[in-house]
């Protein structure tokens, strides 16, 4: 089996794809650390009525195949309405 | 494995992260499934269920983290440590598992969540740095801590501000 690719766009679109997400944005943050990293936002209505911890680990789930080569992986994760009342920032 | 011989390996430097991966992953993941297996009955075990589940549950905070509370040797660790210091939490218990690659594996196995720092409150996985971030940002930490009679150094600055 190929190796997932590991990139930011591949990650949001694994993301927008297994979540459900109606917004993604990844960062790819490997020059500031020591080796593949990433800084993503995830806003999905499937957060709702879920902690951090759970929504943590759905996207933890969606990502399963890249993060064993990721060293390090920065989340927020968002429901629409908290999206919405942050003003989409 | 016996402790000597972890020493062994770590001391042997770069060629046994390769030879040794396979077999130790082997070994977290038959005692992962196995739910009662042993460390192989050969000595420490320290990734098994029994003794990741022993070390979380032997203080109200417990981290696992790459170095030490004084010499953090990740950013992500140090944020956590820095995020305690600033709640005024001195006494937790702190893993370095850079210095023990069963545990690296065992407490990843414990908690199924990738990566490391992980915090742990009264037994229970609460998260990695994010979520203790976050935790911190919205108060939900200063309340956790306080279900634990920790009471938070920072709602005594919040006071003393108030009182200026």
């Amino acid at each position: 089996m190929a190796e997932p690719e590991l990139s930011a766009e591949a990650l949001r679109e694994r993301l927008r794809r297994e979540l459900g997400a109606e917004h993604v944005e990844v960062e790819d943050t490997t020059a500031a650390r020591c080796a593949a990293s990433f800084r993503v936002l995830v806003v999905a209505a499937a957060f709702r009525g879920k902690g951090l911890l759970q929504r943590h680990r759905l996207v933890n789930q969606a990502l399963a195949a890249e993060l064993g080569r990721i060293h390090a992986l920065e989340q927020r994760t968002l429901t629409p309405e908290q999206w919405a009342e942050q003003g989409g920032q | 494995m016996s402790g000597s011989l972890r020493a062994g390996l770590r001391l042997a430097g770069g060629g046994w992260a390769a030879r040794g991966w396979a077999g130790r992953r082997r070994l977290s993941q038959a005692a992962a499934e196995g739910g009662g297996a042993e460390g192989g009955g050969s000595g420490s075990g320290t990734g098994s269920r029994e003794a990741v589940e022993r070390l979380v549950r032997a203080h109200p905070v417990v981290v696992f983290m790459k170095g030490s509370p004084a010499q953090p040797l990740c950013g992500f660790s140090n944020a956590v440590v820095q995020i305690l210091r600033l709640h005024g939490v001195e006494d937790y218990r702190a893993h370095d598992v850079l210095q023990d690659p069963d545990l690296r594996q065992g407490i990843k196995n414990y908690s199924n969540w990738p990566t490391i720092p992980q915090v742990y409150l009264n037994g229970e996985f609460v998260g990695g740095c994010d979520i203790l971030l976050q935790m911190h940002q919205n108060g939900d930490l200063v309340e956790e801590l306080k279900k634990l009679g920790i009471r938070s150094a920072l709602l005594d600055a919040e006071k003393d501000q108030d009182k200026k």
